[in-house]
């Protein structure tokens, strides 16, 4: 029987800091944004305090003060080649392993592979990095995340280790988990689940099938397969040659007017270069297509595409955007009806392949791919892939869906520029800015 | 020169291959292809394991008689176990100190070269306290 690992580092971002200062052990750190506007990693003394995730930080600044909380802005220098040494490591243990986020990976473990192997792999990512993670094991990404969440829950007791099997252990823990702490499970799902008379995870368990299916598809039905052992979700691995990514839909009803392409487009770019990211890959190829009906018979047809190879590996949803809009007006003509439009991001490259246009090793950095981490993480924090909190519109306006607002609510972001007054040091990228012992 | 981007050691393998490769001749080797060399890279020598390797910075003369002085790096390989005499960097106080580990009769130091600095005893969790084994030190002569 096949397990799966979630490592998870905690408390990601403030770990980083923390491993290079040692003046914020046993203190409350807090890590922002980039624009330092909301409070998106909090130390354990911060979250004891009551602070909570996403809190912009002006909210804050009474309890920051009272009680010394150090603040920091976001360094993603620091946290992606923390990230890497991390990742790497796991890399050695397993030989399948899915990078799910910059601090989360799901592990194919092996038959022998068990609670005494996780806790040395936790105690080895600790030694050799400073970064503390909590390892949940179970038969399925469900179950793992689960496990997961219970080994953080309870560190003290399980050590940041633990593995649900099945069995009567395995649902007392589930009556006590509600179900909107399931992976995949917002506050909507969670909400529609206790219309239903579905409460706790155990509930969700015992579902009936149909009835899961009825009310929420087959995504649903997939994810309480998953709770009960079976594995539907694969992990996702992304062999490094691997062609592209696709994003694509078809409109409900036929489009004419650039605009709404261009507003379709710009939601398929940020789908396609998020799963790009989120890979550590960049792209070198951009291709913009555009179809009209082919069964409308006696309607004029054009299915033209267009696409450019780039001069620099890009990332970036911004720059992406920027050149996908470009090829689409491109290929746009008045007077067709169209069914589809899509894009794919191709020839894509890791970070070893990256040309080396780069002085002394240096990787040219590409401007504007902090935002999307950002929003990446925001994204995956508090919304799920059909209702992200964050989308990105095409003129780099972004609409951000506010706590109880309509999804049609449109908050205009002014402008990315970047603040980041508090922003640690590059200590494991940069020589000048080193960290200093005495 | 900024490096402002994530550099992990492990994927920067920025190894030249040898311009020389004695081109594929029917059925005969070429000797020379015996002796392909590449060139040097110096991470190889000094750091043994990308991923737990870091670089910090000597600031002060606690470790002078150790041949460690001010603006010197130090490689520290946090895989390494500390053992006796072997030169650490530490947390004290909330800052990074690079001395000497030591173990005297049960107990455990810190222990400076340079005699105006105080051997520090150390109590209570090792692990809490030490933050790596220094593999190397990269001095400038001058």
């Amino acid at each position: 029987m096949s397990r799966l690992a979630l490592v998870d580092c905690n408390n990601f971002f403030c770990s980083c800091e923390r491993v290079f200062d040692p003046s914020l052990i046993g203190v409350p750190v807090v890590v922002l944004s980039n624009n330092d506007g909301c409070i998106i990693s909090r130390s354990e003394e911060a979250k004891a305090l009551g602070i909570p995730m996403g809190a912009p930080w002006h909210e804050q600044k009474e309890v920051i003060r009272k009680h010394g909380v150090r603040v920091f802005s976001s360094n993603y220098t620091l946290y992606g080649d923390m990230s890497a040494r991390v990742m790497s490591i796991l890399r050695d243990e397993v030989g399948v392993m899915e990078v799910y986020s910059i601090d989360e990976a799901f592990l194919e473990l092996e038959e022998d592979f068990g609670l005494e192997e996780a806790r040395k792999l936790r105690s080895k990512v600790l030694r050799w990095t400073g970064i503390p993670v909590c390892i949940g094991i179970g038969e399925t990404k469900m179950l793992a995340k689960l496990a997961n969440r219970h080994a953080k829950k309870n560190r003290e007791r399980t050590g940041g280790v633990f593995e649900i099997r099945k069995g009567e252990g395995a649902e007392k823990l589930m009556a006590e988990v509600g179900c909107e702490a399931l992976w995949g499970v917002g506050k909507n799902l969670a909400r529609r689940l206790a219309g239903l008379g579905i409460n706790t995870a155990l509930d969700f368990k015992r579902a009936e099938p149909r009835q899961i299916r009825k009310s929420l598809g087959v995504v649903g039905e997939r994810m309480l397969r998953e709770m009960n052992g079976t594995r539907c979700l694969e992990l996702e691995e992304m062999p490094p040659d691997r062609k592209g990514v696709m994003a694509s839909r078809s409109f409900g009803a036929p489009v004419e007017a650039l605009e709404e392409l261009e507003e379709a487009l710009a939601n398929h770019v940020a789908r396609a270069s998020e799963k790009v990211r989120r890979f550590g890959l960049w792209a070198t190829r951009v291709d913009v297509f555009l179809q009209t009906n082919r069964f409308r018979k006696g309607e004029p047809q054009y299915c033209p595409g267009a696409g450019v190879d780039l001069d620099e590996p890009v990332q970036a949803t911004a720059n992406l955007m920027g050149i996908a809009g470009k090829l689409l007006q491109r290929i746009y003509r008045v007077g067709y009806r169209y069914k589809k439009v899509g894009v794919m991001l191709g020839g894509l490259v890791n970070e070893s392949c990256l040309q080396p246009a780069l002085e002394f090793g240096g990787i040219r950095k590409e401007p504007r791919v902090d935002i999307d981490r950002i929003v990446d993480r925001i994204n995956r924090r508090l919304g799920d892939r059909k209702n992200p909190v964050i989308t990105r519109g095409s003129m780099g306006v972004s609409k951000i869906k506010m706590k109880g607002e309509g999804s049609g609510e449109a908050v205009k972001a002014r402008g990315w520029r970047m603040k980041s007054g508090m922003r640690s040091r590059a200590y494991t990228t940069n020589w000048s800015q080193l960290a200093q012992a005495g | 020169m900024e490096v402002d981007s994530p550099v992990p050691f492990a994927k920067r393998k920025s190894l030249k291959l040898p311009l020389f490769s004695a081109k594929v001749q029917a059925g005969f080797p070429s000797p020379a292809d015996d002796h392909l060399e590449r060139s040097i890279d110096l991470n190889e020598e000094l750091v043994r394991n990308p991923a737990s390797t870091f670089f910090v910075r000597v600031k002060g003369d606690s470790m002078r008689d150790a041949g460690i002085h001010t603006g010197d790096i130090l490689v520290v390989d946090r895989s390494l176990t500390p053992s006796d005499r072997r030169i650490v960097v530490a947390m004290i106080d909330g800052e990074f100190t690079v001395k000497r580990f030591r173990t005297l009769e049960g107990k455990v130091f810190l222990e400076a070269a340079n005699e105006r600095f105080p051997r520090i005893e150390l109590s209570g969790d090792q692990e809490l306290v030490i933050w790596g084994v220094v593999a190397f030190v990269i001095h400038q002569a001058r």
